[in-house]
């Protein structure tokens, strides 16, 4: 049998099982709360798996280990920053948007603020950074699909994407949590498999693996890259600051939140989620440095200029063909699942946030509310399958990044005032999205990923062949407080107070904002009356 | 204005004084500790080669540091989590009190105030 008849066989294994998981769910897909949170009816430990699964992606798998085989300590930023994120969902964010929001991340905001723009405005953050999200991951699963099966990118590409959008429309998010607690656990036993046979040939010390490539690879390889200079260093911050703020605005993680019955669920699903993604990012440099030296960086270079394939080759090295061939399904699944998740996100945006609220008024019935839902799922697939084939020359990682730091500009100011702040408004909240969205797409596409920078090696060749006027790689450590200062001048300068605006009502009291997202009150009259004592029953 | 009067007669319980009083004790110096410790780690490697001296054969400091954020990040965690499962019954303590406290706000003018 040959090697590429064993990875067929595999991945229709894995098609097969993500196929029966769907006709499975579609049977209890038949709500609007089914198709968009699984009817709030997801435990605990299943939400922690299907968060650890939506969060590793193609590009912590891939991306992460080939970028330590190759760079070494610099590739370990990224699994550091994506697992402090967690600290900021958890503390900040995540309990009020559970006791706030109902299907969306817009839903939090429009529990505040009742002006059809801010869901609109959100609704669009929402797609754009979704939209970014998924055109990476097609991007390397049509790549990684391409190697291994001998396909063309573009037919690689609209497979995946056809495959992911039956799930979705068949199953919902009932299919797509249950798609990414199947793959979580086998990601994670791939991970660990692949790390125990690395350590078996370094005697089981992680320390003498350092040392191998120390004395092999050089000492370049283990530490972190010198200082370069200011622009240097403080793009090294930049990243930093879209990583570990990027994931509390990330559509596509924040609707978890909502798929389970109360906070203390919520709560206890990161608990889940963080233990398995940290060990998981624990694993990672195991994973690089290991494929550097047992896969060789030359061939890890050729197989994908930005190493993206490090991890699959790894396994080929270790274990073989068979090995390969389940690395390689695990990793597809992978992306199909994450893909899946996007896909629910920005379709639930438009169709529940656009189509349902702002231009039926609310009134859609739930049958009317489901057709969009699928329709629109339908319509952002097609629409990521097109702009996926042009972006096949593109570096995934760039896209990842892209899609972090408008998360972290345009969302994480806006959530974080709707909780926190109680002068905030209605103009303070669209202004914050815009500015945020638009000063962070503006900066990417006049910085040197996009324009010819000063900068020896910037991730992709450029794509408009003139000096780039913003010398930075990454953007957030301007657009994140330009997201900010929209919402503090929008609300400073526009329209009327968070009072007056009450009068009129454009939001609900912030009184009202405080006892809900901290209590998870939602219908107070009613909760009261069941809390007061028996003997003496009382009305209000 | 009625329903806003019922919100502001839980936020008004002492139960949901000292829910908001003791999250904010610990939110606060949390997340600014977190973000400080996070960040201290891209500063000195991006600026300064203090982080380069190796600890155990090739480990350098940079590596410890960073395994470091993996170990702070999982305590937090646990310390966060076991208060707010605590937290939670103040938040029965305050819907009981503000249900109690039902008839007995003495001047109805709990509404005009936004504490």
């Amino acid at each position: 049998m040959s090697d590429q008849t064993i990875s067929i066989i595999f991945f229709v294994l894995i098609i097969a099982l993500t196929l029966g998981i769907t006709i499975w769910a579609s049977r209890k897909n038949k709500s609007t709360s089914d198709h968009y949170v699984a009817g709030g009816n997801i435990k605990g430990w299943q939400n922690g798996l299907a968060i650890s699964g939506d969060y590793l992606s193609a590009a912590s798998f891939l991306g992460i280990a080939g970028a330590i085989s190759l760079t070494g300590f610099s590739g370990f930023y990224l699994s550091i920053g994506f697992l402090v994120a967690y600290l900021v969902v958890l503390l900040l964010v995540a309990e009020p948007l559970r006791n706030l929001g109902k299907y969306t991340f817009a839903d939090m905001l429009a529990s505040r603020f009742n002006k059809p723009s801010v869901r609109s405005a959100a609704a669009l953050s929402t797609i754009a950074i979704s939209m970014f999200y998924m055109v990476a991951q097609l991007n390397g699963a049509g790549a990684l699909v391409g190697l291994l099966l001998g396909l063309p990118y573009t037919l690689s590409v609209v497979v995946i994407g056809i495959l992911m959008t039956f799930y979705i429309v068949a199953g919902g998010m009932v299919a797509t949590t249950w798609i990414q607690i199947v793959k979580a656990v086998l990601l994670i036993a791939g991970a660990i498999s692949l790390s125990v046979l690395v350590l078996a040939r370094y005697g089981f010390n992680p320390i003498t693996l350092f040392n191998e490539v120390d004395s092999q690879l050089g000492s370049d390889m283990v530490l972190p890259p010198p200082p370069a200079g200011l622009v240097a260093g403080l793009d090294v911050i930049s990243l930093n600051i879209a990583l570990v703020l990027g994931t509390a605005g990330l559509p596509h993680i924040l609707i978890r939140f909502l798929t389970v019955a109360d906070a203390k669920t919520a709560r206890s699903s990161i608990i889940t989620a963080t233990w398995i993604i940290g060990l998981f990012y624990l694993l990672t440099p195991i994973l690089g440095y290991g494929a550097a030296l047992i896969v060789g960086q030359d061939a890890i270079s050729e197989a994908n200029a930005a190493g993206n394939l490090a991890a699959p080759q790894l396994a080929e090295a270790l274990g073989g063909p068979i090995f390969f061939a389940f690395i390689s399904a695990v990793a597809f699944a992978t992306i199909v699942a994450v893909v899946a998740g996007l896909v629910v996100a920005a379709s639930s945006a438009f169709a529940h946030d656009f189509y349902s609220n702002v231009i039926r008024g609310g009134e859609a019935s739930e049958q009317e509310q489901l057709r969009a839902a699928r329709f629109t799922a339908v319509g952002i697939s097609v629409l990521a399958i097109l702009l996926a084939i042009p972006a096949a020359s593109l570096n995934v990682a760039f896209l990842v990044a892209l899609a972090f730091a408008v998360a972290a500009s345009a969302n994480v100011p806006v959530i974080l005032l709707t909780i926190f702040w109680k002068r905030f408004n209605t103009t303070g909240a669209v202004a914050g999205i815009l500015v945020g969205l638009i000063s962070c797409i503006v900066l990417i596409m006049l910085s040197p990923n996009v324009m010819t920078g000063p900068n020896p090696e910037p991730p992709a060749t450029p794509i408009i062949p003139i000096e780039a006027p913003f010398p930075f790689l990454y953007p957030a450590l301007f657009s994140v407080p330009l997201g900010f200062l929209g919402c503090y001048l929008g609300t400073l300068l526009g329209g009327g107070g968070a009072e007056r605006e009450r009068e009129q009502g454009l939001q609900v009291s912030y009184d009202e904002i405080q006892v809900r997202s901290l209590t998870g009150i939602s219908n107070i009259e009613q909760e009261l009356q069941e809390s007061t004592p028996q003997e003496e029953p009382r009305t209000t | 204005m009625e329903r806003q009067d019922e919100w502001v007669r839980v936020e008004r319980t002492s139960a949901f004084k000292e829910l908001t009083r003791q999250r904010k004790a610990f939110i606060l110096p949390a997340t600014i500790f977190f973000l400080v410790f996070y960040f201290g780690l891209p500063f000195l490697t991006a600026f300064t080669s203090v982080l380069d001296a190796n600890v155990v054969g090739a480990l350098n400091l940079a590596y410890v540091y960073a395994f470091a954020q993996f170990v702070m990040t999982w305590v937090l965690m646990h310390v966060y989590v076991s208060r707010a499962n605590r937290w939670d019954d103040l938040v029965d303590r305050a819907r009981h009190e503000a249900a109690e406290g039902d008839g007995t706000s003495e001047n109805g003018e709990a509404g005009r105030s936004s504490g």
